[in-house]
């Protein structure tokens, strides 16, 4: 059974590699940005659903960290002549100026600046609780924001950082998405992964079983805030600008919308929900353009797109008040099933 | 054996504990009961170390447990099956009694363990599977003191194991606590069913308001005219 899952999996891989190669050469331009930039918000989910999801901790923070990842790796990786056509109000930190790494090293760098900005801002805070947490940590994104805007001659500030190498490619993009997922579905199923949820569920427990809370809490938050890092260094050295007003806190709530979308405590909800709405917000912009469709004749209404999108996201948490999985995840077992290939085992559900 | 020294605990202004002194000796069931209030689960959260004491001692076969952490006191075999069960609801029976094993590295003593759970409480057996959520009060009951049993305890506390219980499965859990005894393990029981506890104990203890009052053989305080006004709830 394990084996034939293997291959199945490995399978599945080879042949989305395939379609992902296909479709670098075909597609254009857009249509694979577009591809990209789920494979970006994959990371980011899975980073925000670690903590919120798997832990139980209500984290606002993920626009913070993120832009502590892409301003870092982006100030590794730009070479000395495009630092000084940014740098002309004031000159970049002489040490830093004439610093160019390999992207690889400066992402790996952004997700440790993120990390450790998730200690610190962690061991304080991971002391409250739910709502009390959730605008601590909002309040941290906010600084880091305003930090960042005031800090001239190492962030260049307001102006924000132009003409970064583009060099989340498709394949970095995915790449990276993978190994956060197999991460995480790794993470969440070893004896590690069964303390998280056992905090979430229940502290006063896990502690009783001699877990410690507290660590297990700032642990997750780290990582979270590693992985958010690694996610907002991509999104930098995709779009090649960054600047303050794109690390807004709605940025973490659309991550957070992806999240509660697919379902807080799932790895493959989180996937499903990335693309889905990636591509939706995408898709529907023939909204805001004027219309012509059988009694429906607008002359372009700017907005239309989000009062839709917003009306179908209500839709989804009516009637899955849990998202999109729940808590399950995909398995071939569960596929097996729903496609009506095995009998429905007689106790649970999908595994 | 686990003895108690003249502890205090304060929560804030209240003075919760106000220098108890108790003892349970390895083998036996010991009861503390006691009306709402009286400071009952904050002394078994302090012997797990979850409620810092202000002043006394607590050791453990002439160990001293206060500045231990909670996880090196589960380690030393002292585990508590904290009140309203607090099973993670969310994680399978399987997964809850894993993480019983939590502290422990034997990985086939843990099998052994895990089965022996599953001789006393057949039923988690048929729902290992399930999600602890989904389970009925009794069985959530029974899947918390098969987690603490996952530890290998050498002594067992339990808070309020009746709370909430139909008749029938209290008289279950009851029976089990006195088969989990006979195998060796030492119970330290919390309960406000004073009948059921004292019935099922060897020795007891009656804490009122952070104070012990008073003291004995279950059987006697069983049978003493002012436990039985004030907790079986007997006209005079």
């Amino acid at each position: 059974m394990k084996t034939r899952n293997n291959i199945l999996t490995l399978g599945a891989l080879v042949v989305f590699a395939m379609l992902l190669g296909l479709a670098d050469r075909t597609v254009g331009n857009y249509a694979m940005r577009i591809l990209n930039l789920s494979a970006i918000y994959i990371v980011l989910a899975l980073s925000l659903n670690l903590v919120n999801g798997f832990t139980g901790l209500f984290s606002l923070g993920s626009a913070g960290f993120m832009a502590v990842g892409a301003y870092v790796s982006a100030i590794l990786t730009m070479s000395p002549d495009v630092k000084d056509m940014n740098f002309f109000l004031e000159p970049l930190a002489p040490w830093l100026q004439g610093l160019t790494l390999p992207f690889g090293i400066a992402l790996i760098a952004g997700g440790i600046c993120a990390a450790l900005a998730g200690l610190i801002i962690g061991l304080p805070v991971l002391r409250l609780r739910d709502d009390y947490l959730g605008i601590a940590t909002l309040g941290f994104s906010e600084i880091i924001r305003v930090v960042i805007t005031n800090l001239q001659s190492w962030t260049n500030g307001a102006q924000g950082l132009k003409s970064i190498p583009k060099v989340s490619t498709t394949w970095v993009v995915w790449g990276v998405a993978l190994l956060a997922i197999l991460f995480m579905s790794r993470l969440v199923h070893s004896s590690y992964g069964r303390q998280l949820k056992a905090v979430r569920d229940d502290e006063i427990a896990a502690e009783a079983m001699g877990v410690n809370v507290f660590r297990v809490k700032v642990v997750s938050f780290t990582l979270s805030a590693f992985i958010a890092g690694v996610g907002g260094a991509l999104l930098g050295h995709m779009i090649t600008t960054i600047d303050p007003k794109m690390f807004s806190f709605m940025l973490t709530f659309n991550i957070l919308l992806i999240v509660v979308l697919g379902g807080s405590g799932s790895i493959t909800g989180s996937v499903i929900a990335s693309i889905a709405v990636t591509v939706l917000m995408e898709a529907m912009r023939f909204l805001d353009e004027p219309l012509n469709f059988l009694f429906l004749k607008t002359d372009g209404l700017p907005g239309l797109r989000m009062v839709v999108f917003s009306v179908l996201l209500m839709i989804v948490v009516i009637f899955r008040q849990r998202g999109l999985m729940g808590e399950r995840e995909f398995s071939w077992e569960g596929l097996a099933r729903a496609a009506g290939l095995m009998p429905r085992s007689k106790k649970g559900g999908l595994a | 054996m686990l003895k108690i020294d003249n502890l205090s605990v304060h929560y804030g202004g209240i003075h919760a504990l106000q220098g108890i002194s108790l003892e349970v000796p390895e083998g036996k069931i010991v009861t503390l009961i006691g009306a709402n209030g009286a400071g009952k689960s904050t002394t078994l959260k302090s012997i797990v170390g979850l409620v810092k004491p202000s002043a006394g001692s607590i050791t453990w076969n002439g160990e001293p447990l206060i500045t231990k952490g909670t996880k090196n006191i589960v380690e030393s075999g002292i585990v508590l099956v904290p009140e309203g069960r607090r099973v993670f609801a969310n994680l399978t029976v399987d997964e809850n009694l894993s993480l019983g094993a939590y502290a422990r590295n034997d990985k086939k003593a843990i099998e052994s363990d895990r089965e022996r759970v599953f001789t006393l409480f057949p039923r988690l057996k048929d729902r290992m599977k399930q999600k602890a959520g989904t389970l009925s009060g009794g069985e959530q009951q029974m899947l918390a003191v098969g987690r603490a049993m996952m530890t290998k305890p050498k002594v067992l506390m339990m808070d309020e194991p009746s709370l909430g219980l139909a008749p029938l499965v209290v008289k279950d859990i009851f029976t089990i606590i006195k088969e989990i005894n006979a195998e060796g393990t030492t119970i330290l029981l919390v309960e406000q069913n004073a009948k059921a506890a004292l019935e099922a104990a060897h020795f007891g203890y009656v804490l009122e308001t952070g104070r012990i009052t008073m003291s004995g053989e279950g059987k006697k305080l069983l049978a003493d005219d002012g436990v039985r006004k004030a907790y079986l709830g007997e006209a005079q």
